[in-house]
């Protein structure tokens, strides 16, 4: 059955409240999931005081601050710092997003409250698993596929069917849309997710890509794509400003029309 | 512990190359009860009020019988569409999903066909 509780080992509690730091006048409070798989503990709630002069004003150079200068075993994914790697997704201020596109004063709360993204395994403190993420990301083969033999030069492709692909190939699959979707936390194992689908469909619209119909017959699924009950969670999360929900509502259609 | 790997659990059973036909009929089921409820509804408001008899010769009428009829086929199908993907959502153990669909599919049928004999009898003067 759907899980509408936290199972017993992974309820929260209050943990450990770092000094703030000496001397700072400028402070903001964090609070961090805290969980590690070797001690045996259940997840906890550590608070730590960041020095806001003594670092940008992104979520994630506070994150920084708080690894580099007071307690560096918090474990976080982060490469780009810029919004284009998509491995600081995370769940700040009750919404998914990335840390280091998301600055401290645009938390709606006073206290910056930082979690990993929900509904997946946690392999330490901010990290979630996401290999299953991966593999159904593989399983939608996201390369171009042709039966038409490779032409001696780049495949054509003209300037309107280019413009199909915009707002699809920007996606970074920082899980951010995915992990919010209440279809993909009950049913996540089977569901492909928004992130995924929007992937699909840009393969699926590629004027160049010649499997258009064993892409389709690969997603028509009563959990594969049609776990998606337009709650729109997606669309709102995308740190990234895509709109997962509308090409999925494109797949649909796509089905429909072949159908009827 | 499993020694599966992820991409075996993504691939599973594969596609049921199926789905697209319970979607589109709970769009047409949903759009032929924007119209079959709206006339529902001014039944109902003919009907409000009246003694047994009157709401007898009002349902005797072969289009309101219809629009009733019409109103219980499209509203239960769309119900048993719509219960079945609230089963599928959140019940994930084979053992009690099959039962809850197949329940859903047996409920669906009586209650539907209680109506429609409801309707036709108090249509043909029961």
């Amino acid at each position: 059955m759907v899980e509408l509780a936290l199972p017993k080992n992974s309820k929260m509690q209050e943990g450990k409240t770092w000094p703030k730091p000496e001397g700072a006048t400028n402070v903001t409070e964090f609070r961090i999931y805290r969980w590690n798989p070797d001690d045996g503990k259940n997840p906890q709630i550590d608070t730590f005081y960041v020095d806001r002069d003594a670092c940008g004003p992104m979520v994630l150079d506070g994150l920084l601050y708080i690894k580099n200068s007071i307690d560096p075993t918090l474990t976080l994914r982060r490469s780009c710092r810029e919004g284009i790697c998509g491995s600081c997704a995370m769940n700040i201020d009750g919404t998914n997003t990335l840390a280091c596109t998301k600055g401290m004063d645009e938390c709606i709360s006073d206290v910056v409250k930082v979690y990993p993204l929900p509904h997946m395994s946690v392999v330490k403190d901010l990290v979630p698993d996401l290999n299953n993420f991966y593999a159904q990301h593989r399983s939608i083969e996201p390369y171009l596929k042709t039966v038409t033999p490779e032409p001696e030069t780049e495949w054509l492709q003209s300037r309107e069917d280019r413009a199909k692909l915009d707002g699809l190939y920007e996606c970074i699959l920082c899980a951010c849309c995915s992990t919010s979707c209440p279809s993909y936390w009950w049913n996540g194992d089977r569901y492909l997710g928004p992130s995924i689908l929007l992937q699909a469909y840009r393969w699926l619209i590629d004027s160049r890509d010649e499997f258009t119909g064993e892409r389709l017959d690969n997603l028509e699924d009563p959990f594969r794509l049609y776990r998606c009950h337009t709650i729109m969670n997606c669309s709102k999360a995308c740190p990234k400003g895509l709109n997962p929900a509308k090409a999925i509502a494109e797949i649909k259609k796509m089905l429909v029309e072949r159908e009827i | 512990m499993t020694m599966k790997t992820h991409m075996k659990s993504v691939r599973g059973l594969g596609s049921a190359h199926s789905g697209t036909h319970h979607f589109w009929m709970q769009r047409v089921t949903a759009t032929a009860n924007v119209f079959l409820s709206i006339a529902f509804i001014i039944i109902l408001i003919k009907a409000a009020g009246s003694d047994y008899e009157a709401a007898k010769a009002l349902v005797a009428s072969p289009l309101v019988a219809i629009a009733m009829i019409l109103f219980v086929v499209s509203g239960i199908y769309h119900m048993h569409l719509g219960m079945q993907v609230i089963i599928e959502d959140y019940v994930h153990t084979e053992n009690f999903k099959i039962p809850l669909v197949m329940g859903n599919k047996f409920f669906s049928i009586v209650i539907g066909l209680s109506c429609i004999y409801a309707v036709l009898t108090l249509s043909f003067g029961g």
